[in-house]
This record gives C-alpha cells, sequence and structure tokens, in this order.
C-alpha cells in the first residue's frame, strides 16, 4: 500500500487491489495515516490520487477471512472517500470517476454481486459522481437505504410489498463517504419512516451514522422509529452454511421489516 | 616526518575546497538550528523540539550526493541537516519549529517534519519506517516512466530496520532492482531502546543480504565518506543497476527530543564515551589540518551561521500563526464541510 501511495505522490494514478477486504488490516496504517492525510498535512503540497479496490462481504461461504465487511473500520477518516456501487453500470462510472479524483479512493465490490448480477453497461468513458446516492426505486410509504448486495434483495422485497399493495423507495447508497445527505433526506421527509439495511455489523456501523443524522435534521418529519436490519455483533460468519446463514439477512426478513414499518 | 603521518593527503573523492567548506557550514548550520529548538522549548516559546546532534556528518556528506532538482528524498524526523543541505532555508526549519502560516505544512506538522516538493522532499511521518514504502513507490515510478538518472534516497534510523515496512521496501526493491538508497542513520538508540535490544546481529547491514542487495557499512561521522558511499550508491542506483542498503554509524547526542528524559535509560558516561565521534569538532579539526579553512575561518563561520539563526529566530517569531479558519482546509481538493 505504501509503494501506491509513493507513486501516487510522484504524479501517477495507481490502483491497489487488495485480494479480499480481510487482507487489508496491515495496510490500515498506511491507507488511515499516510493516504489519507497526505493532503492534509502537507497543507496541499503533495497529494495521494489513489485507488484501493477491494471485494469485501459474504455469502460465497468465505468463512472468517474471505467474508467481512471494512467499511466501518474505514468511514471514520476524513481525507478518504469510500465508494461500495452494486449495479455493473454504476461500477464502471464510480471507479472511472475515483481514478480520476485527485483524493484517495477506496473502492469496495460485494464478492458475492461478482457472479449473481447481471446488468447493461454503457460503452465508451463517463463517470458518476462520488456522493450521489441513487433511488433504485422510487415510493411513497417508507424509505429504506441500503448499500452493496442488500440493496438488491431490498429491491426484490420492495416488489413484493409492491404487490402486496405498499410503495417502497430504495435508495442505493453508492457511496458511503462522502455521503449523499439530500438524497436521504428528501425521500425520508416524504416517505416518514426509515430502515436501513447493510451486512456490518449494527453497532458503530454506517447505519448508526445515517440514523443520527437523520434524527439530527428530520426528527420531527418521522412517523415511525428508524429501524436497522445489519448484521449481528460477532466477530465475522462462520464457514458452515448454518452460520453463515444465520448471519446474513434473507430478502424475507428484509420484506418482514418493510411490512413493519409500513404498518407501524 | 612526523608532520606527514598527521596529514595524509586527503582523500576527497572528488569534493572541491568549495564543496567541503559548505559541508562544514551545513554541519554548523545544523548544529545551531538543533540547538535553538531545545532553547526555544526551555525558554517556553514551542511546545517541542527534535535534536540531531551527532547526525551532522551523514546529513552533510549525503546531502552533497543529492542530486537536486532530479532525485527525491524520502526523510525522517532527524534529517534537520540533511534537508538543508538539499537546500531548504533555515528559516523553513523555525517556521517549523513555531507552527506558523508560513510554515509549507502551514503550522500542521510537528517540528522536523517537513514537506517540500519544490525540493523534491517528501512529506514526513511520525510513524517508523512508513516513508520507506513512499520512497519505494517513487522509485517505482521513475522506473515505470523510465525516467533514468534520478534516484531516491531514503532514510531512517536503526529502529525502523526492525519495522515490517522496512523489509517489505526493501525486499521489493531488490526485486525490481528500483533506484532507491536505503541510509540507516544507526545512532544505537531507537529512543530508549539500545540496538542489542532491536536486533540480534551487530552490524545492519547483514540485513541486506537476506534480501539480495549490496550493504555498505561507513562512519557517519565523516562526512568525505559518508558522501563517497551514498554518492556510489545514488549512481548505481542512478544507472539501473538497483538498491543499496547504507549503514552509517553515528551516536545520538541529545535525548530523543525535548519531552525525552535519556538520563532514565542511558549514563552520562556512555554519552562521553562516544564524544570522540562528534562530527563537528572532528571535521574541523580535518579541514583545519588539510589548510582548507583556518581557526579564524570557522570562528567566523560560526559567527556568522549563529546571526543567520538569531535572524530567522526572530523572523520567524514574529510571523502569525495560521487563521483558525485554516484547521479546515486541505482536507480534500475541493470544498469540504467539516461540520456536518
Amino acid at each position: 500500500m505504501g509503494i501506491a501511495i509513493g507513486m501516487a505522490m510522484e504524479g501517477l494514478r495507481p490502483i491497489a487491489e487488495i485480494q479480499f477486504a480481510d487482507f487489508i488490516y496491515p495496510a490500515f496504517n498506511q491507507i488511515v495515516g499516510e493516504a489519507a492525510k497526505t493532503r492534509y498535512r502537507s497543507n496541499g503540497d503533495y497529494t495521494c490520487p489513489l485507488v484501493i479496490r477491494t471485494p469485501y462481504g459474504g455469502g460465497i461461504r468465505g468463512a472468517l477471512s474471505h467474508s467481512v465487511s471494512i467499511e466501518a473500520l474505514f468511514y471514520h477518516v476524513p481525507g478518504l472517500k469510500i465508494v461500495a456501487p452494486s449495479f455493473p453500470a454504476d461500477i464502471k462510472g464510480l471507479l472511472n470517476a475515483a481514478i480520476e479524483d485527485p483524493d484517495p479512493v477506496l473502492f469496495l465490490e460485494h464478492k458475492k454481486t461478482y457472479r449473481s448480477v447481471k446488468g447493461e453497461v454503457p460503452t465508451g468513458h463517463y463517470t458518476i459522481p462520488i456522493g450521489k446516492a441513487d433511488v433504485k426505486k422510487a415510493g411513497t410509504q417508507l424509505t429504506v437505504v441500503s448499500y452493496g448486495l442488500y440493496v438488491h434483495q431490498a429491491l426484490d422485497a420492495a416488489q413484493q410489498l409492491e404487490a402486496e399493495g405498499h410503495s417502497v423507495e430504495v435508495i442505493d447508497l453508492r457511496s458511503i463517504r462522502p455521503m449523499d445527505r439530500t438524497t436521504i433526506l428528501e425521500s425520508v421527509r416524504k416517505t416518514r419512516k426509515l430502515l436501513i439495511i447493510h451486512e456490518d455489523n449494527k453497532f458503530g456501523g454506517i447505519g448508526a451514522e445515517i440514523s443520527a443524522m437523520v434524527v439530527e435534521d428530520a426528527f420531527f418529519d418521522l412517523d415511525a422509529p428508524i429501524r436497522r436490519l445489519c448484521g449481528p455483533d460477532v466477530p465475522a460468519m462462520g464457514y458452515a452454511l448454518t452460520l453463515e446463514e444465520e448471519f446474513m439477512i434473507p430478502t424475507s426478513r428484509m420484506a418482514e421489516a418493510m411490512r413493519d414499518l409500513v404498518a407501524f | 616526518m612526523a608532520k606527514a603521518i598527521d596529514t595524509p593527503a586527503l582523500e576527497r573523492h572528488g569534493l572541491s575546497d568549495e564543496q567541503l567548506r559548505a559541508m562544514l557550514r551545513n554541519m554548523i548550520v545544523q548544529r545551531t538550528v538543533d540547538n535553538r529548538g531545545f532553547q526555544l522549548n526551555r525558554q517556553g516559546k514551542i511546545p517541542f523540539a527534535t535534536g540531531s546532534e551527532g547526525h551532522e556528518g551523514i546529513h552533510a556528506g549525503a546531502a552533497q550526493a543529492f542530486h537536486r532538482g532530479r532525485d527525491v528524498l524520502a526523510p525522517y524526523y532527524r534529517d534537520i541537516g540533511l534537508c538543508l543541505g538539499i537546500g531548504m532555508p533555515p528559516l523553513d526549519a523555525l517556521l517549523s519549529m513555531f507552527a506558523r502560516a508560513a510554515d509549507i505544512s502551514g503550522g500542521r506538522q510537528f517540528p522536523n517534519h517537513y514537506t517540500n516538493k519544490k525540493l523534491g522532499m517528501l512529506s514526513v511521518s511520525s510513524i517508523i519506517a512508513a516513508q520507506c514504502t513512499h520512497a519505494v513507490g517513487v522509485a517505482y515510478a521513475f522506473k515505470l516512466r523510465k525516467e533514468h538518472d534520478r534516484a531516491v534516497l531514503c532514510t531512517f534510523g536503526d529502529g525502523a530496520t526492525s519495522e515490517g515496512e522496512w523489509h517489505e521496501s526493501v525486499n521489493f526493491a531488490a526485486i525490481h532492482k528500483l533506484p532507491v538508497v536505503f541510509l540507516c542513520e544507526n545512532n544505537e538508540w531507537a529512543i530508549s531502546t539500545p540496538r542489542e535490544h532491536q536486533m540480534a546481529i551487530k552490524d545492519i547491514i547483514a540485513k541486506a543480504e537476506g534480501y539480495g542487495l549490496p550493504g555498505v557499512k561507513v562512519d557517519g561521522s565523516d562526512p568525505i565518506a559518508v558522501y563517497a558511499v551514498v554518492n556510489a550508491a545514488l549512481e548505481r542506483a542512478r544507472a539501473g543497476e538497483g538498491p543499496t542498503l547504507v549503514e552509517a554509524k553515528c551516536y545520538r547526542f541529545l535525548s530523543h527530543t525535548t519531552d525525552d528524559d535519556d538520563r532514565t535509560y542511558r549514563t552520562r558516561e556512555e554519552i562521553e564515551r562516544h564524544r570522540y565521534l562528534d562530527p563537528v569538532p572532528r571535521f574541523e579539526k580535518l579541514l583545519l589540518e588539510q589548510g582548507i579553512v583556518s581557526a579564524d575561518d570557522i570562528a567566523a563561520l560560526k559567527k556568522e551561521v549563529l546571526a543567520e539563526v538569531n535572524a530567522v529566530t526572530d523572523e520567524a517569531e514574529a510571523l502569525p500563526y495560521p487563521e483558525p479558519a485554516e484547521l479546515y482546509a486541505n482536507v480534500y481538493e475541493g470544498t469540504h464541510e467539516p461540520w456536518l
């Protein structure tokens, strides 16, 4: 990682690849202590236009060291940008944006989406701005905010609710830092209810930040307590199918949580 | 006859009288600035200072081998003389101590944690050995861009060679034959940890063998010897022949920093036992013996340097701190909302 940082400081645009996000911990010092602070500590004398690509997340029988979500460990760090797109067209646009970005970007790719998600990708060069969420499905009764693999499951669950006569809005964050506060707040002010879904464990996770932000800025617009549907507070998911399935959130549970909130 | 033995012909490795005098001046400026930091701290004017007494020979010698405008320096926090030697003005050292707005880092960084892209100096980290991978990355960039005749000088203390990142850096550089020189300033102490508690070997250059690069040991109190070794290593790097590990032995005469009291871990006798290694009087004596400077020259030089350091001290002290709002600048390119 430090070598890539040196290349970036020397004016190249390196893309450092961490084979699995679980292996990123030895590079924590370089990412947090060096890359994220290069521009700041030199007051702009040096910059670090670095992209770190890494596959994260579980549901693929990856066990303890090939399944973790790492975003909460890094989203506390000013100076870093973090994206976690989940649709092929978004991935291309955000990867181009990350490479062109003058600051370090942690680019998270959910492993299970590699083979389970298909989608059209526009030809030619284009970028999608970092920091912009995308409303993947419009709705009026409930806002669901998610990112990564669970966006796809949340969309399936929202379709089920649709069939039952309920209108659910699904927002794909795409960028975790900076976060698109405007899109989230506008949606919550409209639907008055918020469900946050992510695979990473709940305590201190991205959902905690979204929840705090909505409570601070849109408390009086809420008609129900914010609900977070997240991974359990355990160190990792086990290898055994039963342990992995217990960790991961099935679409049925997402639909259930949506029904509860719509009915609140 | 006896006189001839006392003053053998100087092996100057191509260094002119002018360069030798510049090296002496660099060493005296370094020591004066160093002492100024400790004085200002004891006067309560600055919160913290780091010294480099004992490293002057390494810095003056290595700086002469550095090609300004071509090479890149990846320094650490004890490299004040090296940074001065490659062109950093003494005022910058004082601006760093006083954390003034005019400091290149805008008063953000600790004293001695310089940055100067124009001079080819990377931004200094406090994290031991963190700069070694950066140095290798810069050298890798030179190689990928086929920028021959450029090299990276990467410096660190003996303690850094116990860090994983140091080993990763040396290994990667050796594999790819990168144009980088690893210069270890071995002053025997990693803050309060003596060398024998850092490693089971006596010479750090023994670590080079395991990674397949040459290791060269040099007397760090002898700036001419340091110049010769670092110059040869940098020339080798620029010629595409790969990295070298240079171990320059010296002794740290001051505490690690003004916040460290070395009386808790080493004796005064030990320091005095090493006093013969002090590079400044040694080099003065050598140049005197060789007739390159006179005693009057040295006295005048010291007076002139003190006046300059006094002047830049006053200048830096009189300058303002950064505006509080500067806290929010340069987090990212463009605007950033720090109070979400």
